[in-house]
């Protein structure tokens, strides 16, 4: 039961913080308000017991995405936002898809319900079968590892691809040789 | 009176996420600032995290690391996806913030206004 009310009190705390990321002006205090929005859902998962993903949240949501967040500011120098005027249209079709989804969620099996189809199937498998199978006591270890490892190649390869990007992007490292180059042949034709 | 509750009680989780989900949406669509509406893309991953998380959730378990002594664990299977999700997230973010930094360099602005218009003076 505690759980339950731990996890609608932070639940409250986290929408507190996204409109507040919304509303806000100052682009420093929203990076702040960013990282403690990260930490909270960090809590919220360790609550609803999934710690593998709360330290993930922990570490890359809270930790890196927000040095990105404060680095871009660095960067651009722009601390402030223009005032913001109400977008009519995004506001209808927020509250119409807002509102079919809580009419779709009804039918959602309520929290922690045993019937729910997330755990019949292949989760069942990984809790009855794993330790057997793979020898890891930590299932989301092994599901991760060893069940899904072609999962997690791929997650490799996106971020080996979003690594090459960003330097490409912003490229300081393909703009100084080219004008080298350039100095180079005006020498070596004269 | 009971079974309002046990709806409320049980459907909590999905409504935040849905409000989380629609500040997300709004934040994209309508703010003009490139670094916000990256804020509020990030809003809306959190929203989807926190669904399937609550998915995974059973009550009277325990955490999925199997031990003595316990037999009810939570649902592995929605936490291993999301583990993978945040990390492809915030390479998403990273390519993001590169992008508004080369956007700045360009057009000296990360409003999605100024930049038009001086797309607009350009093209004339």
């Amino acid at each position: 039961m505690i759980d339950v009310v731990l996890n609608i009190v932070l639940l409250l705390f986290l929408l507190t913080m996204a409109v507040s990321i919304l509303f806000i002006r100052h682009l420093m205090a929203m990076a702040m308000l960013f990282g403690l929005y990260s930490l909270l859902t960090a809590a919220l998962f360790l609550v609803l017991d999934a710690p593998d993903v709360a330290f993930t949240e922990a570490a890359v949501g809270t930790g890196i995405s927000t040095v990105l967040m404060l680095a871009t500011l660095a960067i651009t120098g722009i601390h402030k936002e223009k005032r913001p005027k109400i977008h009519l249209p995004a506001l209808l079709l927020c509250t119409l898809v807002g509102g079919l989804l809580v009419v779709i969620s009804l039918d959602l099996p309520p929290l922690g319900d045993e019937q729910s189809p997330a755990l019949q199937g292949v989760a069942k498998h990984y809790l009855e079968k794993g330790k057997e199978e793979t020898g890891v006591p930590n299932v989301v270890t092994a599901v991760l590892a060893s069940y899904r490892g072609f999962d997690t190649l791929g997650e490799v390869a996106v971020i080996f691809t979003g690594g090459v990007c960003v330097l490409m992007l912003l490229g300081h490292w393909r703009q100084k040789p080219s004008v080298k180059v350039k100095n180079k042949i005006r020498i070596t034709s004269r | 009176m009971e079974s309002v509750l046990d709806l409320v009680l049980g459907h909590f989780n999905y409504w935040a996420v849905i409000a989380l989900l629609m500040i997300g949406l709004y934040g994209i669509i309508a703010r003009q600032n490139l670094l916000k509406k990256l804020a509020c893309l990030s809003i809306f991953q959190t929203g989807v995290f926190l669904l399937f998380i609550s998915w995974g959730y059973r009550h009277d378990a325990t955490v999925p690391i199997l031990a003595e002594g316990f037999s009810r664990y939570a649902n592995p299977l929605p936490q291993v996806l999301m583990l993978t999700a945040i990390v492809v997230g915030v390479a998403t973010l990273a390519v993001g913030y590169a992008l508004i930094v080369r956007i700045h360099k360009a057009y000296g602005s990360i409003e999605e206004d100024a930049i038009l218009e001086k797309d607009q003076q350009e093209q004339e």
